[in-house]
């Protein structure tokens, strides 16, 4: 194990890490994605992903059953996205605004239910590894997967193929395009952006259930240090696109493995810029991307943040 | 974004209007201070509700509300301190939200503007500079360095179209990290070996209270800025200006308002605010510059901001009320064993309510003017 | 400087040791009421430096005639000054502990000076007679002597020889948790090396969680750490099939098959010192600091993951420390080649307060 060169180690040091990092930030993403494509934006996911967090553990304990913890996390996740689709159609509420308001809800929720399971231990989220035929053990912690990356993938995928084929899709895309259009085919604006923003509190809720379920894997007030606000981010980034999303995902959880990745070689020099990495990366893809007419034709018509 | 914006007459009706119709201002300003009160009414029963839930008592939880917030000199002075950088964050927000952006960097421009101020001030008090020249200085370069770290948000949304909320929040990031960099590195005092700070810049150099008061200057510069910008935005061409763009950028510019300009300005005025709160967090406060300057004010702002509709006047209240609820947080944990969360959640709860209330505007007839004609 | 330091620390650890023999055999000559105001500035619960704060804390409140007001999660700002204010004032607190390193300067300092009648003591060894007001003062615990402990213990439970630590910052305190703690593992297996990962914050669950996965995977079979709260640390490393090493608070639990064990603040002995003085209208000592030898830090009890040998040297390793034998035996060297401690220190030393270095056999660099 000694004999491997700091190159291997730091690479799959990055790999482990997207594996690891970015299943939260593709949940959120592909939430955030879902609703924005409706033509809404929901801000507050940070949120929904810490009271998804906190329940999904709670419930893991009471039950013993860490999925049913998921499943938990996701309806308190689609009852903030509910409630945050319900007054944002009303007229003259502005979603961005709302959106930090149950971000601060949510938090808050999570944080004053969450104190009595801090200290007890709930039954984890197993996973299983893509290595074990290596027999290597490095490689098989690497490659160190959970279930619920898996499903995050077949989300995407479900979710590109539903807005590219199906009939919900157009109408989800339609709604965010062009109200007036969509509205002139009969669809009821208000109730497709409902819908859609309380299936992206369910999948931001599942997105904490990860958190605290599976990496890092315990419940405690610092766990999202900001990943639910990054998430908005990445779908801006990944421009409307769910595949591109769970790119963005595992492209992000990887930057943010880079600093700790380089420490454990011996290269330790500026490890705050390391740690910031993704932030910058992230805005010089935005500055790169932006103005293109290819982003522009992907921006939902709609959306608030791209007026 | 039009609905962002202040949503009163068409300034253009306004004007006219101002010295003409007294009964108007009357009504719609009464409609401004009822429906939030309303609306705090409605979010302390629903909150009430909760706490009857948990077998707690609300009465006391607002009894203990008004005494730690609101009901001794000392919880005043105290509400007051929390205020102060408060109103300088949200109108950091409530500026480019008049152009019609959501800048969500306050939080960013704090951090950089404190940083630099107080890395200004290392030559300075070094120099033995005379303390009002150095503290002069050191605003400045807190409000020039805040005023670069929106308006590099506000840059990029006019020559790349970039968004500017999720690049303003990332710049946050960068913002913090950059501080750390320089406050773990080169710009680090080693005579405070155990919280890697800046040096500090002494108590001869700190600004002062308030006569009379335990609170320091911040405050009543924060208030006297936000009249100034309100006069700014209510009485002056660019405020117009920004108006009109905030609610149409596209006819702003068939009239030929210099829009990318006017975006520029507001971020850069926005970035300064937040910057001169560093500088009072830094010159007021901390005395040097390190990681406590990421304290979450920025955040807050945007909150309040919002709750003040962007009025840079109404922004003063509001402060102080959010002010009020987080001094008298402690007390509450205190005496009722509830955990500091218990105050998110309230707060959580009243932005919402007072956020959707927002649409309660307009449809009560006693607040209309009676002659609705000219309204378009 | 440091020559006035060592005799002011000497004269007030003689004082200490007597406060707390004082508070542990008359417990109920707590006559007067007290009230004691605490500040932390993370959630009470946290698994880490808060939660071993609160729990003794919680201890103090069994006493009669005492009264202890608590707020959690405040920050290092005049929110902390106004918290405390807020107790002497509204809750007639006539003590008030600050436990976060930010608090005292310029918080405490100036509270200080505007409440002379109420007494404010800080977790950090900072106060000055010359500098500070007279009812201002410090206590500490020299964690440190846990973490040589830890070490010693570790040295002896690894195979890999490789042993990681996962630190917040590379600030004094710190870096002299990491030298003590490779100190320890060197003295019992010269093979040993410890790694260390910076974070680069306090709590950062997601990167203490990927600092252990790059140190499992850079071979490290014993992980320790200090951060606020480890719960992650220790979580992940166990579920990576590492031993670990505890921090601030007892991370046993979670931990059942690769506890060594882990160094713990006793802040019981400095709270209930204090109380008891305050009941009989003692003045309070300025500074109240120690290790082993005064019973303000202790180990873990052993988990699953020590060996015999390493109980044993342990075992034996707390009670020279409790005799006062050094740590830092002179001379050595930094981890670059410079000597930096040049002669023999005594654990207590002010000397070792300001390290800025990590010594030879520590993998990693601060800056």
């Amino acid at each position: 194990m000694s004999g491997d060169s700091p190159f291997i180690i730091v690479l799959l040091a990055i790999v482990g890490g997207a594996l690891r990092v970015s299943t939260p930030f593709m949940f959120v993403a592909l939430g955030e994605c879902l609703t924005e494509k409706s033509g809404r934006v929901n801000l507050g996911l940070e949120g929904t992903l810490v009271l998804g967090a906190m329940c999904a553990y709670a419930i893991s304990f009471h039950s013993g059953s860490p999925w049913l913890g998921v499943l938990a996390a996701g309806c308190a996740g689609s009852l903030l996205g509910a409630i945050h689709g319900y007054v944002c159609k009303l007229p003259r509420v502005n979603d961005i605004a709302i959106g930090i308001a149950m971000m601060l809800f949510g938090t808050g929720l999570a944080f004053f239910f969450g104190k009595a399971y801090i200290q007890p231990s709930a039954p984890r989220l197993e996973s299983f590894s893509l290595g074990a035929w290596t027999g290597n053990q490095q490689i098989e912690t690497a490659l160190q997967i959970n279930p619920l990356l898996l499903v995050g993938v077949v989300v995407a995928i479900a979710m590109s193929w539903a807005f590219a084929n199906t009939k919900w899709g157009l109408i989800v895309r339609m709604t965010g395009d062009s109200a007036p259009a969509a509205r002139a085919m009969g669809v009821s604006v208000d109730m497709v952006r409902f819908l859609s923003t309380t299936a992206g509190g369910f999948l931001a809720g599942v997105g904490g259930a990860f958190l605290s379920l599976f990496y890092p894997g315990s419940w405690n007030q610092g766990l999202s240090s900001g990943q639910g606000l990054m998430a908005v981010a990445l779908v801006i980034f990944a421009r409307w696109d769910p595949i591109r999303c769970a790119f963005a995902a595992l492209l992000f959880g990887a930057t943010g493995a880079i600093g700790p990745a380089l420490q454990s070689v011996g290269i330790t020099q500026g490890y705050y810029f390391f740690n910031a990495a993704p932030y910058i990366l992230t805005l010089l893809v935005m500055i790169a991307s932006a103005g293109s007419k290819q982003a522009a034709r992907n921006v939902p018509g709609e959306l608030s943040i791209t007026k | 974004m039009a609905d962002i914006a202040e949503p009163m007459a068409p300034p253009m009706v306004a004007a006219s209007e101002w010295r003409g119709d007294l009964s108007i201002r009357i009504r719609r300003g009464a409609e401004y201070v009822a429906i939030p009160l309303f609306a705090l009414v409605v979010s302390a029963i629903l909150f009430s509700l909760f706490l009857l839930a948990l077998g707690k008592s609300p009465i006391q939880f607002f009894q203990l509300v008004h005494q730690g917030g609101f009901g001794t000199a000392f919880s005043i002075q105290n509400t007051l301190q929390r205020a102060a950088p408060l109103i300088l964050t949200a109108l950091a927000v409530a500026i480019p939200a008049r152009i019609g952006l959501v800048m969500i960097g306050g939080e960013g421009a704090l951090v950089v503007g404190g940083f630099a101020s107080a890395a200004i001030a290392i030559p300075l008090v070094t120099g033995k500079a005379s303390p009002m020249v150095a503290l002069i200085i050191m605003a400045i370069a807190g409000m020039i360095f805040g005023a670069l770290w929106v308006g590099i948000a506000g840059f990029l949304r006019y020559a790349r179209g970039v968004n500017e909320t999720i690049s303003s929040l990332l710049l946050t990031y960068i913002g913090i990290a950059t501080m750390n960099f320089f406050v773990e590195g080169a710009l680090r005092d080693l005579t405070n070996p155990n919280k890697p700070s800046t040096m500090p810049i002494g108590d001869a150099y700190m600004v002062g209270k308030i006569p009379g008061t335990d609170v320091h200057w911040g405050l009543a510069i924060g208030v006297l800025l936000a009249i100034v910008l309100h006069i700014l935005m209510s009485r002056t061409t660019f405020g117009f200006a920004v108006r009109v763009t905030g609610g149409n950028a596209r006819a702003a510019l068939a009239q030929g308002i210099p829009v990318g300009k006017l975006i520029v300005i507001c971020c850069l005025i926005a970035g300064a605010c937040a910057g001169l709160a560093g500088f009072y967090e830094v010159a007021a406060i901390q005395g040097r510059a390190n990681a406590s300057l990421v304290a979450g004010y920025g955040f807050t702002g945007i909150l309040v901001a919002f709750l003040a509709r962007h009025n840079a006047i109404a922004i003063i209240p509001v402060a102080i009320m959010f002010g009020g609820l987080v001094a008298s947080g402690g007390l509450v944990q205190r005496r009722m064993d509830l955990p500091d969360a218990t105050v998110l959640v309230l707060q959580g709860l009243t932005f919402v309510v007072l956020l959707v209330s927002e649409t309660l505007y307009g449809r009560f007839k006693i607040f209309q003017p009676p002659i609705t004609a000219d309204r378009t | 400087m440091s020559l006035l330091n060592v005799s002011r620390r000497s004269f007030l650890q003689g004082t200490a040791a007597g406060l707390v023999a004082g508070a542990t055999g008359i417990r109920s000559a707590a006559a007067a009421d007290v009230t004691i105001g605490i500040v932390y500035v993370g959630p009470r619960d946290d698994f880490g430096w808060n939660q071993a704060h609160a729990t003794a804390v919680k201890a103090l409140k069994t006493l009669s005639g005492v009264k202890a007001v608590e707020e959690e999660n405040v920050p290092e700002t005049d929110a902390c000054a106004k918290s405390m204010e807020s107790m002497v004032n509204l809750d007639s607190a006539n003590i008030v502990l600050g436990t976060s390193f930010g608090y005292f300067d310029p918080f405490m300092v100036n509270l200080a000076k505007k409440y002379s009648k109420v007494e404010f003591r800080h977790a950090a060894p900072l106060w000055s007679a010359d500098k500070h007001p007279k009812n201002l003062g410090s206590y500490f615990g020299y964690l440190n002597q846990g973490h040589y402990v830890d070490g010693i213990a570790a040295g002896l439970s690894t195979k890999s020889n490789k042993l990681g630590f996962v630190a917040a910052k590379p600030i004094s305190s710190v870096l002299s948790n990491i030298n003590s703690f490779m100190l320890g593992a060197k003295k019992v297996n010269p093979n040993a090396v410890v790694q260390v990962i910076f974070t680069g914050d306090w709590s950062l669950p997601v990167r203490e969680a990927e600092a252990v996965n790059a140190l499992v995977d850079a071979g490290c079979d014993v992980i320790t750490c200090h951060v606020d709260g480890p719960k992650v640390v220790i979580e992940t490393a166990e579920k990576r099939g590492a031993k670990t090493c505890g921090h601030n608070a007892s991370q046993a639990p979670l931990a059942p098959k690769g506890f060594i064990t882990g160094a713990e603040y006793k802040w019981e002995t400095f709270y209930k010192a204090y109380a008891t003085a305050l009941g009989k209208g003692e003045p309070l000592p300025n500074m109240l600091a120690g290790g082993y030898e005064a019973d303000m830090v202790q180990n873990s009890p052993f988990g699953a993951g020590a060996t015999e040998a390493a109980k044993a040297a342990a075992t034996t390793a707390i009670a020279d420390l409790k005799a006062k034998k050094p740590i830092y035996v002179g001379p050595l060297k930094d981890n670059k080649g410079k000597v930096v401690i040049t002669k023999t220190y005594d654990n207590l030393d002010p000397f070792l307060d300001q390290m800025d270095y990590l010594l030879e056999g520590v993998v990693g660099s601060i800056t």
